[in-house]
């Protein structure tokens, strides 16, 4: 399915994904606008971190997990074997459900991903930290403490700290796994504002179970359910007229 | 007509037979904590009692004497020292690569799967064994018995015990984490070094400290390789004085002198030991503090 | 945005070459745990050969007579395992009837019984008995248990249940304080942690909801272990005991200082005996090389084999889960 209107950043063909002998993904054609917020949706088991995942091919750290078909980023298939996996990561930011700070200083969780395959100056580098934390709006709060460790911040800075991480390689693509689920109601809404702000700058793709959420921040909705992708469109269609009879119980609340 | 029940004024018989058995199992439960804590006291109070009697500076100054004279342990301390440090810088680089190995690289090979079993097994294998297989690769090849076998048989000790607390630690370490090092683009060594291996150096060192409490009171892997020295010396290519064996041949002597300093020997050995295991345990704890 | 692009924005040569040292020290890096996992394999491999080789020309020559003969004399060049063989044996025998128990009562005082603030306390002196080095308690064993079971134990065993038919046999002799009674006994104080320490792990892995349902039926305390936890943790109990035993069976500092080093079969236990660690920690020094030396390192090869296989058994029994899929790999 298309969005009207959009060329593909992210063009997604006869996907089917496979833990094991059980199939996770059967058969998923999709395609992901640039420079806008795409949300997945659907309940628990329908898919929808498994297809996020396949974006980044993070999938592949654990055997016996396959994907087969066809997955084209700006044409080229990432999931030929001929890809190289952390080449693609290093384009594909993602951030996950619990946030994942490194055990070191705020600064050089920033500067992680930076320091693999760019050489930095240390003036360039500092610039860069900055406006990495600056973009996940936490620069004003941790500024005078970058040499602290990134555990000693709250789960909520933890979160903008990741994004900031994941901002600061440049990526054109970044994955949001239920970024805020596991956060306060405040600090989700921080991320929230985050995500809009951003989605003039990358492609944007976001998995949640919070339907609010979805229609607040996304400009796209994609709805899966048991595998399959059933609907996919402007968010404001999908949540107001959906097309697809199971799209209309579980955005009113029906299942799920 | 049956009568009919009567609510019984005493339990009945089945039921008081039970509650005396378990009574008597209690009291035997009970018994046994108080003999094996009885044990751990009777043993420490020895070594307090006739350990500190003998303890006095020489001990830490002068060298292990001929029967009879003064002397000390001064020798045994530095030649335990050498030993023990030699063979942990040998066992915890290449205890924590195999240990790497197990939890992170190929968990589920045929090769991890038939070193961890080994692993386990050498974790628990007499030690006295180990100082033979070191007699016969290092000392009978050399034609003489040396500091360096002594360490190299401490290091075998040690490597199972570092490579086994380091997978289990790994172990530990959240999946998200190696997944957040990956979806920025490192390789897998990179978030192996600069990420996993940091996220579990607690538990690591812990293990590193367990290893290190456990050789320095090792006795039977030196006594044919490292052997013994009467001097100071911290030539590591002839053979070296070390606490556990004079222990052993003092102890084993007729001479009061000597029977003496094992006792010193044998408390500043355990008191090493357990002050690593007691610094082990606070490491570990303090990682649990951490996410 | 295309990659070419990205990567052209910070200099493509870098990043290009980035990648490429990446994954050559990817590379590296997995041959190098790799090489340091199968060191492990090699050091194992390493132990028999050593001993096979230093125990053939002893086992060239006895054959399997080196397991059954009772002599053991260098002068004459005489060499038999069984009284060491022996020896080990039944120290190991006697520590495990003595600490199985022991070890038993104290899981269940620790994980049944206990008060909730005494717990921790008493948990960390188990485990520090199980710390503290073997040559303790041998030093200890032979300056304060040997001269109490000279003085006060064995006299009373030897009059109690010296006339005794059949086990009477056992407790024959002057009483000399070392013997293999006293080096089983030794050998029980360290076995006992080890076996309480992996006791207690089984015991706390039984479901708490099982243990509720059991004390909901009425059951006592007694009868919930035996019916709820022993049942669930059984394998787990089995491979703890194996694993003292495994520690026993090779223990060598706790039992040289209080055996006696005796070549010599005795059906009492109060006699000086010996085991094949202790001969190897008394004898192997002095060997004069040749034949001796190779009937010791022969020794030390059937300790090998005995202890190998009992661990072996412990370790299937507590076999702990190979990661299955759900880790990286």
């Amino acid at each position: 399915m298309t969005a009207p209107g959009s060329a593909g950043k992210i063009e997604v063909r006869g996907l089917r994904f496979y833990y094991g002998t059980f199939e996770a993904l059967r058969g998923v054609d999709l395609a992901i606008p640039d420079r806008s917020v795409t949300a997945i949706i659907g309940p628990s088991g329908c898919g929808k971190s498994t297809l996020l995942r396949v974006f980044n091919r993070i999938y592949a750290l654990y055997p016996g997990q396959r994907a087969h078909g066809t997955v084209l980023m700006d044409g080229t298939d990432i999931l030929d074997d001929a890809v190289d996996v952390t080449r693609l990561r290093a384009r594909v930011g993602m951030v996950f459900q619990k946030p994942t700070p490194f055990p070191m200083s705020i600064y050089d969780n920033i500067a992680f991903g930076m320091r693999l395959y760019e050489r930095l100056g240390r003036a360039d580098m500092d610039e860069r930290v900055e406006s990495a934390l600056r973009k996940a709006g936490l620069w004003a709060e941790v500024k005078d403490k970058l040499r602290q460790s990134g555990l000693s911040l709250s789960g909520g800075q933890q979160q903008r700290l990741c994004i900031a991480r994941a901002i600061a390689v440049r990526p054109e693509v970044i994955l949001l796994d239920e970024p805020a689920s596991a956060l306060d109601p405040v600090s989700a809404s921080h991320i929230e504002n985050l995500v809009c702000e951003l989605r003039r700058d990358y492609c944007i793709v976001i998995v949640t179970h919070n339907l609010q959420q979805a229609a607040r921040t996304s400009d796209y909705t994609a709805f899966m359910f048991l595998g399959e992708l059933v609907e996919f469109g402007h968010t404001d269609l999908v949540f107001t007229r959906p097309r697809d009879p199971r799209t209309q119980q579980y955005v009113t609340g029906r299942f799920g | 007509m049956r009568p009919r029940p009567r609510l019984p004024s005493r339990p009945p018989l089945r039921l008081t037979m039970r509650r005396a058995r378990n009574a008597v199992a209690i009291a035997l439960a009970s018994a046994a904590t108080a003999i094996a804590l009885a044990f751990l006291a009777a043993v420490l109070w020895a070594l307090v009692a006739r350990g500190a009697a003998a303890l006095d500076l020489d001990v830490f100054l002068r060298s292990t004497p001929p029967p009879g004279a003064a002397g000390g342990l001064a020798n045994a301390l530095t030649g335990s020292l050498l030993l023990t440090a030699a063979a942990i810088l040998a066992a915890a680089p290449l205890g924590i690569l195999a240990g790497t190995y197990l939890a992170e690289i190929g968990p589920a090979s045929p090769l991890a799967r038939s070193a961890r079993f080994v692993n386990d097994l050498l974790l628990s294998a007499p030690s006295i064994v180990v100082g033979l297989f070191v007699y016969q690769a290092m000392v009978v090849p050399a034609g003489h018995f040396s500091g360096w076998a002594g360490a190299a048989a401490l290091a075998v000790i040690a490597l199972p015990i570092i490579v086994h607390t380091t997978e289990n630690t790994l172990g530990l370490v959240p999946d998200t984490l190696r997944e957040a090092a990956a979806a920025l683009g490192a390789p897998r060594w990179k978030a192996v070094v600069a990420v996993t291996w940091r996220a579990a150096s607690q538990g690591i060192l812990t293990g590193v400290l367990l290893a290190v409490a456990r050789i320095s009171g090792e006795t039977a892997p030196l006594l044919f390789t490292a052997l013994n020295n009467q001097f100071w010396s911290a030539n590591l290519n002839r053979p070296l004085a070390n606490l556990p064996v004079v222990i052993f041949q003092f102890a084993m002597s007729p001479y009061d002198d000597w029977r003496d300093l094992a006792w010193a020997g044998a408390l500043l050995i355990t008191a090493a030991v357990l002050a690593l295991n007691i610094l082990a345990r606070l490491a570990a704890g303090r990682r649990r503090e951490a996410p | 945005m295309d990659i070419e692009e990205a990567v052209s924005r910070t200099g493509k040569g870098t990043f290009e070459a980035r990648a490429r040292a990446h994954r050559a020290a990817d590379g590296g890096f997995s041959r190098l745990t790799a090489a340091a996992a199968a060191l492990v394999l090699v050091l194992l491999g390493g132990v028999v050969a050593a001993l096979v080789a230093g125990a053939a020309p002893a086992l060239g020559r006895f054959g399997g007579g080196f397991l059954t003969s009772i002599s053991w004399n260098p002068v004459t060049g005489q060499f038999g395992a069984l009284p060491a063989l022996a020896g080990t044996l039944i120290t190991s025998a006697i520590a495990m009837l003595v600490a199985v128990p022991l070890s038993f009562g104290v899981t269940f005082f620790l994980t049944e019984l206990c008060p909730h603030r005494l717990r921790r306390p008493i948990g960390t002196a188990i485990e520090l008995l199980a710390a503290i080095p073997s040559i303790i308690y041998g030093i200890w064993g032979l300056f304060v248990l040997v001269p109490l079971m000279q003085a006060h134990v064995e006299p009373v065993l030897t009059r109690l249940l010296g006339p005794l038919p059949l086990i009477g046999a056992l407790f024959q002799g002057a009483p000399y304080g070392i013997g293999l009674l006293t080096a089983g006994l030794v050998l029980a104080g360290m076995v006992l942690p080890y076996a309480a320490t992996v006791m207690c792990d089984a015991f706390e892995q039984v479901p708490a909801a099982f243990r509720e349902s059991a004390y909901a039926l009425g059951c006592t305390r007694l009868e919930v272990v035996r019916a709820v936890v022993i049942p669930y943790s059984r394998r787990s109990i089995v491979g703890g005991v194996m694993l003292g035993l495994g520690r026993a069976l090779g223990e060598t500092m706790a039992v040289t200082f209080v055996i006696g080093n005796a070549h010599r079969l005795s059906a009492s236990l109060l006699a000086p005996g010996t085991t094949i660690a202790a001969t190897l920690a008394n004898e192997f020094t002095e060997a004069s090389g040749g034949l001796y030396t190779s009937a010791l390192l022969a020794l030390g090869l059937v300790l090998l084999g005995i202890s190998l296989a009992v661990l072996a058994t412990a370790k299937l029994m507590l076999r702990r889960d190979t990661p299955a899929g759900g880790r990286p790999r």
